[in-house]
């Protein structure tokens, strides 16, 4: 077969295969007429029966009358269901969000406290405290006092933002500092920052058993943060009762280790 | 495909709070560095996805170890957060302009945190 013989055998087969679709195609719109013929006659009887028998068309325009009445009662309840799972949904949100919020609460306390009991070496609790209240809390100025037994005096340990000099010391019961931890209750006052070292804008007293061992006294919070949350007065809190645990453990511990050693000293002394 | 996450920190408090908002997120391996010297160790002897950094640390502060890491080939890629008390324009500007992606003023959320550093990893 030359090459122009199969040239045009491939043409012919393709518009065979044209043809045949078009045919095919053909069918199926007769087909689609063939039912669309029988449906318009079934409407054209059913409404020239109704236009015959008026009772017939009543009966017709009530069944529509209905159909609608339904549909639109279901519309009204669909909608309602609508507006009540909008407002489930939007109760949820809110939900998810102070569970959100509790759960990092939780976690800032969780995380603070498993600090504080994480060592029995004092120098290293007051460094986790001063650690608590600068990251967690976003203070930038602050001292962590300790009580010295004998002169019923807060004595500043550590602190932040300034030399630990700077800071002055307080009587039991005399000033803010010294009436707040007297009185074992926490204070705090609205504001960012105070300028007067006699005047904390917090005082949180170190209480171990209604006894006051110490107090985290704050004069200012960092510049991004603009007051305070509830989260910090649960710190405060917190700080109040679990540093003031785990400064009074690391100081009975630093004493038993002393006497252990004094004891020790003695008994080889004595055996050796 | 899990995402590994350093987080250069000196406070342990600080460290322990952001493995708690991390675990949240799906497959993900959480390594901790004590300070910048520390966390230039741990960056440049494996593969990171994302770094979180504190700026005031002792050894190296973070600025220079956020510059060393962009300075580095083979590093300059890793999404850097930085997560610090520093809350002034200025100190903003600066650890943005040495290349840090976000910045992040404490004390922080947990699921800012998270969200953060979701965006970065296209995680979820």
């Amino acid at each position: 077969m030359s090459e122009q013989d199969a040239r045009i055998s491939s043409r012919v087969e393709d518009f065979l295969a044209l043809f045949n679709k078009g045919a095919e195609f053909t069918r199926e719109l007769l087909k689609e007429n063939e039912r669309l013929r029988s449906r318009l006659a079934a409407v054209t009887d059913r409404q020239e029966s109704a236009a015959r028998h008026p009772e017939d068309w009543d009966k017709l325009r009530h069944e529509l009358m209905s159909r609608i009445a339904d549909l639109e009662e279901e519309c009204t309840t669909v909608r309602e269901r609508l507006d009540q799972v909008e407002l489930e949904n939007s109760q949820f949100a809110q939900r998810y969000v102070e569970v959100e919020e509790e759960n990092n609460n939780l976690a800032n306390l969780y995380v603070s406290s498993y600090q504080l009991h994480s060592t029995l070496d004092l120098d290293e609790v007051i460094r986790i405290i001063t650690e608590i209240v600068i990251n967690l809390v976003g203070a930038e100025v602050f001292a962590v006092y300790l009580i010295d037994g004998e002169r019923s005096e807060l004595t500043p340990v550590a602190c932040e933002g300034m030399e630990l000099s700077a800071f002055p010391k307080a009587k039991l019961g005399v000033g803010v500092l010294g009436k707040a931890v007297a009185s074992n209750e926490a204070t705090c006052w609205d504001t960012q920052r105070s300028e007067d070292l006699s005047q904390p804008i917090v005082c949180v007293p170190l209480v171990v058993q209604n006894r006051p061992i110490g107090a985290i006294a704050v004069y200012g919070l960092l510049a991004q943060k603009d007051g305070f949350s509830a989260l910090d007065h649960e710190l405060f809190n917190m700080l109040g009762g679990h540093a003031a645990t785990a400064i009074f453990a690391a100081k009975l511990y630093s004493q038993s280790e002393r006497k252990l050693n004094t004891i020790q000293g003695f008994i080889d002394l004595l055996t050796k | 495909m899990g995402h590994r996450i350093l987080i250069v920190e000196d406070s342990p408090t600080m460290r322990q709070l952001l493995v708690f908002a991390l675990r949240r997120l799906k497959e993900v391996e959480i390594v901790e560095a004590q300070d910048g010297m520390d966390g230039l160790r741990k960056v440049s002897s494996d593969h990171y996805d994302l770094a979180l950094i504190d700026i005031n640390m002792p050894v190296m502060d973070g600025l220079k170890l956020i510059s060393l890491i962009r300075g580095d080939e083979a590093l300059k890629e890793i999404p850097i957060v930085v997560i610090t008390t520093e809350g002034a324009n200025e100190d903003r500007d600066r650890a943005l302009k040495l290349g840090a992606d976000e910045y992040l003023c404490k004390p922080i959320q947990a699921n800012q945190v998270l969200s953060v550093v979701k965006d970065l990893l296209k995680a979820e």
